[in-house]
């Protein structure tokens, strides 16, 4: 197999081609089957836009789902692919990482998927740094099997599983995937392309784990529940879009910024501090970037956009890889001196 | 007085002692010494699931039983011929297996009030006459031994832990065994002590010289090498065989192998050993679950490679959505399955083979896997063989049930020339004009393995059901049959070869049924009854699912068919629905190995039965 280095570490093995291509070189010959007006259509399509400009071979990407609406996904992508079964998509993609450099791999799963049946495999994914894109669509609700509460939905939401409102407190994704020490975690929303595709180029060129939250809406079981994000005047005060290096303002103006607040951070009246007490984003603060986390907040008054964290550390399956070859360098594959061991006797007839 | 040496054919020794007495490395040396010197063997450790039970107690008794003769042997043995008891709950725990006229070796040093009391003796069982009807000898092992280790400046507890190369040293003597070994054997392991090992070398040399002084012991004994097929042997355990078949299986197919696991009890030893291979092209990854364990193993397997994992009961348990799934996607995937004592948690140090069932059927839907069972420690290498190459040349999950009993059990293994090995390799498709995802290769239905890298081949697979031949997702209700009819026939279909039956002297009326581990037992029976002129018939089978072709027509061959297994009758349920036989179930589920001697009765009393 060739592997022609891109000079991208994200995507370092997995060869690349000449021949243009366009998002239709992305999808694939099956119908498209999700509800009218779904998120997923908007994320597809994007993915879809986005993956020619990489330039990979397509037979070189491949997407992994686990249970859900949003695990259908690989049906659709005109690459390989497996929709697997409820949870387990980061452990077959750990598998199939391991086992090949030369692959792009993606992983698509939703909240349930990711953070209730399959929460184990992705915190430890994550920790373990391995070379996935893990794709986590939030909509806060179980859509597939018909409206029930997620490990994301609101305290106290009415669901068909919760009549009398939901008892459980919900996941911040980004703020688990940092307390998992992620090496890149980002937040988009499906509606905004442009911010969707630049976290997704950004995922694609980190080595190791990403973790891209998509907000994401379900029409049927759980409309609106982004809207407030969507309408412009709203979205203005609420969403915070941070890049890394900059001064972290925001609203219409840059009116609103970040301030240090105690071991933690505040939203801040531009016009209240000094410019020098607004803070700088630096994606290699582990410890910043879970403050930025936790200025997200359930009833979404503000939502952090963009990549929090993206810091280098070794991938695992790149080490795993190293091992296997400083073995092989250091000693001949000679099976029957393995078996034959230390202690040996001979019979003679 | 001299000194009188008996030869005899056979000799089974239990060493027991407390679960820190070194217990297991004492009959291990013992095995190796055995081996050297060109006896068949066969061993059987026995120890408790906690590490450090308390000390001196009957749960913390750990024990190592050696069989070895002057032919070739089936089985640990049944009872020991020789019981080395380290402390009172050593004797206590082990005693009720010692025959009549049995020798009993005890380290007197141990048999304090506190001790005594500790595992419900009122009285010293030395001082009385309860030990009357074997022959004891009381041997000071740690006094002797600190003794011996004085001048080596060593302080006394230090010194008192070498009391078990104390025992092996008086019973290397004892045997006549070859003592090189072990002295090397202990520089070696000590190689960063040089004082511990010292002092090993020496408790082990004072229990030789013990034997040869003190004229306590009036008889030694011999047992002359057997007379095995001619090649070079090792001694090898199950789980140290199965490892290397694996490694194998990753040289003849030409393929990297991924091991993704969890570690369990009795199997973990098959990560420790194929985590040394990496030279090999083996990738080992300690998944944080035994789910997680199986889905890496899995999509290997999709990208390419032998995927592979190990677990025991509890683990197949939580992996059988994902061989579900394996089953739905046809991918090569060897699951071995080291089998314990069950259900739940059971008893993981224990041997048994009641998972037979769960392999069979336990997953949703109709869902056929292969499984491949090996009959003794050393038949792990084969068995896992075969097992990889029906994952490979079928494209399915293959479940390989070995138990406790093999995995910790080892045997001597004639090495087998690895050039004979079979060939595994593989085609990938690579043909974008004729590709499509479930078309079937007519003689084995398997579906084409198209790697992604694979140009033009993008597909995708999954869970939901396939449609024939493109794979796409289908509801279609006839679709659906004819899938599960196809996965079932390619199962089926998957050749297995004829079980041999073992009839030497071909009068045989009485067909006796095994499966797995219990092969030893059930061998050793049936040459017993057939040296009381009772002719009975063995077929052992490695191959459960399919079974061997020749299998129907074998069991309607003979009046009675016995099936003894250890669990409640699983194989027999098999039997009897598909071959409508009124099979006899013989069950035992006591965590331990059939005795020879118990299934001799059984036999006996069957094959009487039907001569009557």
């Amino acid at each position: 197999m060739t592997a022609i280095d891109l000079g991208i570490p994200g995507l370092t093995g997995v060869p690349t081609t000449d021949e243009k291509q366009t998002a239709r070189d992305y999808k694939s010959d099956q119908e498209v089957r999700w509800c009218p007006g779904c998120g997923d259509y908007i994320v597809l399509n994007t993915v879809q836009s986005f993956l020619p400009s990489l330039g990979l071979k397509r037979e070189n990407i491949v997407f992994v789902s686990g249970i859900g609406c949003s695990s259908r996904f690989p049906y659709y992508m005109n690459t390989y692919g497996m929709h697997s079964i409820h949870g387990r998509a980061p452990a077959i993609a750990t598998g199939l990482a391991v086992a090949r450099p030369d692959l792009s791999v993606w992983v698509v799963t939703g909240d349930g998927d990711a953070l209730s049946i399959g929460g184990n495999h992705l915190i430890h994914t994550l920790r373990r740094n391995v070379n996935l894109k893990i794709l986590l669509f939030n909509n806060r609700i179980y859509g597939l099997t018909k409206g029930q509460y997620s490990p994301t939905s609101e305290e106290g939401k009415v669901t068909k599983s919760t009549p009398l409102g939901s008892l459980d407190h919900p996941f911040n994704p980004v703020s688990l995937a940092l307390g998992a020490e992620a090496s890149f975690v980002g937040r988009a929303l499906d509606s905004d392309k442009a911010g969707l595709t630049s976290v997704l180029r950004q995922a694609a060129e980190h080595r190791g784990s990403a973790l891209v939250e998509i907000y994401q809406n379900c029409p049927i079981f759980n409309d609106g529940a982004f809207d407030v994000l969507k309408d412009a005047d709203e979205a203005s005060r609420r969403i915070i879009n941070v890049v890394d290096g900059e001064p972290i303002r925001f609203g219409r103006e840059g009116e609103y910024c970040v301030v240090r607040d105690g071991f933690g951070l505040a939203v801040a009246k531009s016009a209240d501090v000094d410019a020098s007490d607004v803070v700088i984003h630096d994606a290699s603060d582990l410890n910043l970037s879970f403050a930025l986390s936790r200025l997200s907040t359930q009833d979404l008054s503000h939502t952090v956009t963009g990549v929090f964290r993206r810091a280098d550390r070794p991938t695992y399956d790149d080490s795993a890889r190293a091992q296997v070859n400083e073995a092989k360098a250091a000693k001949a594959a000679d099976l029957s001196k393995l078996l034959h061991g230390k202690d040996t006797w001979t019979v003679v007839g | 007085m001299s000194t009188e040496t008996r030869k005899l054919d056979r000799v089974v020794i239990r060493f027991a002692g407390d679960s820190g007495d070194g217990m297991q490395l004492t009959g291990d040396r013992f095995t190796s010494e055995a081996a050297a010197f060109g006896n068949d063997l066969a061993t059987q450790p026995n120890f408790p699931a906690e590490i450090r039970a308390p000390q001196g107690t009957l749960p913390g008794v750990s024990s190592f039983q050696l069989h070895f003769a002057d032919y070739d042997i089936l089985t640990p043995g049944d009872r020991p011929d020789v019981l080395v008891a380290m402390n009172p709950a050593a004797l206590k725990a082990n005693v009720v297996d010692l025959p009549d006229g049995g020798i009993l070796i005890v380290n007197t040093d141990e048999f304090t009030k506190r001790n005594l009391t500790k595992v419900g003796y009122d009285a010293n069982p030395l001082e009385d006459d309860s030990l009357d009807k074997f022959q004891v000898h009381k041997v000071a092992m740690a006094t002797l031994t600190i003794g011996a280790l004085e001048e080596t400046g060593l302080g006394k507890k230090d010194a008192e832990r070498a009391k078990n190369m104390f025992a092996l040293g008086l019973l290397s003597w004892m045997y006549h065994r070859p003592t090189e070994g072990t002295e090397r054997f202990l520089r070696e392991k000590f190689a960063k002590k040089p004082d511990i090992a010292e002092a090993n070398v020496l408790a082990f040399r004072a229990g030789w010289n013990y034997g040869e002084t003190t004229e306590a012991f009036a008889v030694t004994y011999e047992v002359a090498p057997a007379k095995l097929n001619v090649g070079t042997y090792r001694q090898i355990t199950g789980n140290t065989a199965t490892a290397y078949g694996i490694v194998a299986a990753a040289q003849r197919s030409k393929l990297p192998v991924v091991l993704g696991t969890y570690p369990i009890t009795p199997a973990s030893d098959i990560l420790h050993e194929l985590s040394k291979h990496k030279n090999f092209g083996i990738t080992t990854v300690q998944a944080e679950d035994e789910i997680a364990g199986i889905g890496i193993a899995l999509g290997a397997s999709y990208g390419g490679a032998l995927g592979v994992t190990s677990t025991s009961g509890p683990g197949i348990a939580l992996k059988s959505e994902t061989i579900g799934l394996a089953v739905m996607t046809e991918l090569p995937l060897l699951v071995i399955d080291v089998q314990r004592g069950g259900p739940s948690t059971g008893l993981p140090t224990k041997t048994e083979q009641a998972d037979l069932l769960q392999a069979m059927f336990g997953r949703n839907g109709e869902s056929p896997v292969p499984i491949v069972a090996p009959q003794s420690p050393s038949d792990c290498f084969d068995a896992v063989l075969d097992a990889a190459r029906i994952a490979l040349q079928y494209r399915t999950p293959v479940l390989f049930l070995s138990d406790g009993a093999i995995a910790n059990g080892s045997e001597p293994w004639l090495i087998p020339d690895v050039d004979a090995l079979p060939d595994l390799s593989v085609e990938f498709a690579t043909d974008p004009e004729t590709f499509q995802p479930y078309s079937r290769d007519p003689e084995t239905l398997a579906r084409p393995w198209a790697v992604p890298g694979t140009p033009g081949l993008q597909h995708r697979i999954g869970g939901l059901e396939k449609q024939d031949v493109t794979g796409n997702i289908s509801y279609d209700p006839e679709n659906h049959d004819r899938m599960v009819r196809l996965r079932q026939a390619k199962i089926d279909g998957i050749e297995v070869p004829d079980v041999e039956v073992d009839d030497p002297s071909g009068e045989a009326k009485v067909l006796v049924v095994g499966w797995g581990s219990s092969y030893g037992p059930i061998g050793a029976a049936a040459r017993r009854v057939r040296k009381l002129g009772l002719p009975v018939a063995h077929a052992h089978l490695r191959h459960l699912n399919p079974f061997p072709k020749n299998l129907g027509e074998v069991l309607g061959r003979y009046e009675k068919v016995v099936v003894p297994e250890m669990n409640l009758g699983q194989l027999a349920l098999l039997l009897r629905a598909k071959y409508l036989v009124d099979a006899v179930s013989y069950t035992k589920v006591q965590g331990l190995p059939f005795k020879a001697e118990e299934l001799q009765d059984v036999l006996a009393d069957v094959i009487k039965g039907v001569s009557a």
